[in-house]
């Protein structure tokens, strides 16, 4: 199959026109190039998306009340209710699907509410259960989370966030077992973190003050009222389903009408992933259609030109004929020729956009932080470079075909005396 | 070498148009013939069906002792390629390749390693006196030199027969003379050699000419000067 002397011919009929080999080879090299650097980029908008979300569970749901809007049970409509930790345990004890359950408390935040000696700034306060950090993970910086001896203890310690430390501390300051007062009760630091994720829910996790949930609820005098709970459900289950299960449980403990939907809130975060996720395959398929139509309209370009060419050429194939060049010699030399130039023009395409995003890449990866710049990693994988390549292969296999068929059309008698 | 029996040609056509009309035709091998006659007469085609480039109605045709009949487009193409070698009187070399690799082209098609056909094409080069011209192009090269690079390209396949379609047409008188000098030497080397003109001082060095006219051997008679006999079969067609 390998036959130096025939890609030597085919090379040197390649190089020897090197205008019109160049005009060929052109569109496809465009085409490889945009389909490169769209897909890179979608990878890179994707990449960036996930970025934003990540550390955050996707299979959350989310639970907050409102007052009744229908009578029930002998109780008038319009009544003001709170979820209540008798719930957690319902929900706990009969939901199987749950994986982390995390209700929550939400204290005020007046004007320079948190203080340590001279130092103060405004920040919310929030009580948490220590599973929350598998909902919303977080990046301890300082210490440790709250954890279950702190919720069983009522202990008065706090975790903060990072913007909260650097209000309150010096830089490089270890603030374990420091005092700080929030809302004019003192608390001993046990840790400072930040939200790994730019999904939030009440405020940014860097400028809150966590406390232990059973702390909170003790310290701000709320009884056994719980003021918003979060969920997640465990892998492979389905949150809608879950969310379902936990409201009916709610209702029906605290007497509110199974068909009351304003009397308890409630939105499923995974909902708005999937449609994340539909958005970006949508992206994809959009940038496959775009970049292999480019790639095929290239693939036309070469057939068009090759197929001038072979009318231009039909002296010369007349002569091989003559000379002897069989029908098949005529095909796979005129094939080979486009098949060839659509794989240099491709590959020097695909190198050329593989290097254009790099640089891209690189020059996103140096900015400071911080930026509002939407893409990371704006890179494209190697399959995807080796699929690029079948298609391109193919592609050019294609664009010789009716070329190839018309030159073997040409008889050498009627090519010969063509002047 | 070359037997034609009867052969009758015609295209097809609005009005078909027959243009042999029984043609027989022997040729030996050695021969060194031309041919002749006006325009229509036929010549071309009986030459196009002599270098298997066009196929024929009704009769047979022997080359080498092979019936030429209803050949596949790669048999005939390998046939052309063992058997006949080409001289066109607008020289028809390839552009874009130089004097050597338009030489050495015919071998490729049959198979042989670069090297090799390059070397031999350097040594039928250096028979026309061309050696020192061979990595030069087509369009550098003089009428005179071009024709003896396609003659050097016809012999380097080592064929049984030559044909030359007007091969001194588009030559001046010196550059005539040279050219027929090498067709001559070739066919002394024991090739035959059939040539197509219209020039009765190209025709006056073969040693046999055959006139057409309108599709029938008008005359065939051996050239004085080679012959000092009269034609053998010194023949008038009957019209």
């Amino acid at each position: 199959m390998f036959d130096l002397d025939k890609w030597q011919e085919i090379w040197h009929t390649i190089t020897r026109n090197k205008t019109r080999s160049f005009f060929t080879a052109f569109g496809v090299f465009w085409g490889i190039l945009m389909l490169t650097l769209l897909l890179g980029t979608g990878n890179g908008l994707e990449n960036g998306m996930k970025e934003e979300i990540k550390g955050f569970a996707t299979n959350s749901c989310f639970f907050f009340t409102d007052r009744t809007s229908l009578p029930y049970k002998g109780f008038r409509k319009g009544r003001n209710w709170n979820m209540r930790n008798a719930d957690m345990v319902s929900i706990k004890a009969n939901v199987s699907s749950l994986k982390y359950l995390s209700p929550m408390l939400f204290g005020g935040s007046s004007d320079n509410n948190t203080v340590r000696g001279d130092k103060a700034g405004t920040f919310r306060v929030r009580g948490c259960y220590p599973n929350y950090a598998g909902i919303e993970e977080q990046n301890v910086i300082y210490g440790r989370y709250i954890n279950e001896v702190d919720i069983q203890s009522v202990r008065k310690v706090c975790f903060i966030g990072k913007n909260v430390y650097e209000k309150l501390f010096n830089p490089g300051e270890d603030p374990i077992g420091k005092t700080i007062r929030s809302n004019g009760i003192y608390y001993t630091v046990i840790g400072v973190g930040s939200g790994l994720s730019n999904v939030q829910i009440g405020g940014r996790s860097d400028d809150m003050v966590v406390l232990p949930f059973t702390t909170m609820q003790r310290a701000y005098n709320q009884g056994d009222i719980v003021h918003f709970l979060a969920a997640t459900a465990k892998d492979g289950y389905e949150v809608g389903l879950m969310e379902e299960e936990i409201k009916t449980i709610i209702k029906s403990q605290n007497s509110i009408a199974p068909e009351d939907d304003r009397a308890l809130g409630s939105f499923d975060i995974s909902e708005q992933f999937k449609m994340f996720n539909y958005l970006f395959l949508g992206i994809k398929i959009l940038i496959w259609i775009v970049g292999t139509g480019t790639l095929f309209a290239g693939a036309i370009g070469v057939s068009n030109i090759m197929l001038v060419s072979v009318r231009e050429r039909t002296k010369e194939i007349g002569i091989r004929r003559a000379l002897g060049a069989r029908p098949s010699n005529i095909i796979t030399q005129i094939l080979n020729e486009s098949l060839v130039l659509t794989a240099i023009a491709g590959f020097v395409g695909l190198s050329l956009g593989v290097g254009i995003l790099s640089l891209f890449d690189n020059i996103i990866n140096n900015l400071p932080p911080g930026n509002d710049i939407f893409l990371r990693n704006i890179i494209i994988r190697f399959d995807v470079a080796l699929a690029a390549s079948f298609i391109l292969v193919a592609m050019g296999m294609l664009a010789g075909l009716l070329p190839a068929w018309r030159a073997m059309q040409i008889k050498p008698i009627e090519a010969l005396s063509e002047e | 070498m070359i037997h034609f029996e009867n052969i009758h040609k015609t295209y097809p056509g609005a009005q078909p148009l027959h243009v042999l009309k029984g043609l027989d035709l022997h040729i030996e091998q050695g021969d060194y013939v031309s041919i002749m006659g006006a325009s229509g007469s036929g010549k071309s085609t009986m030459l196009n069906i002599l270098g298997i480039l066009d196929d024929y109605d009704t009769g047979t045709y022997h080359l080498d002792g092979k019936l030429i009949k209803d050949l596949s487009e790669t048999r005939s193409a390998q046939l052309r390629n063992e058997l006949v070698g080409f001289v066109f009187q607008s020289f028809n070399l390839i552009n874009f390749k130089n004097a050597l690799e338009n030489v050495a082209l015919p071998l490729y098609y049959k198979g042989v390693s670069r090297k090799k056909r390059h070397a031999m094409a350097l040594e039928y080069l250096d028979r026309m006196g061309l050696k020192d011209w061979w990595h030069h192009y087509p369009n550098e090269l003089s009428g005179g030199q071009k024709q003896r690079i396609a003659i050097a390209r016809a012999l380097i396949a080592q064929p049984k027969i030559i044909l030359a379609d007007e091969p001194t047409g588009a030559l001046d008188s010196i550059t005539t003379e040279e050219v027929m000098q090498v067709l001559s030497d070739v066919n002394k080397e024991g090739i035959t050699m059939v040539i197509v003109t219209h020039e009765a001082s190209v025709a006056e060095k073969t040693k046999r000419i055959i006139h057409l006219k309108d599709g029938i051997i008008e005359s065939d008679l051996f050239n004085i000067p080679f012959n000092l006999q009269t034609s053998a079969h010194h023949e008038v067609s009957r019209v």
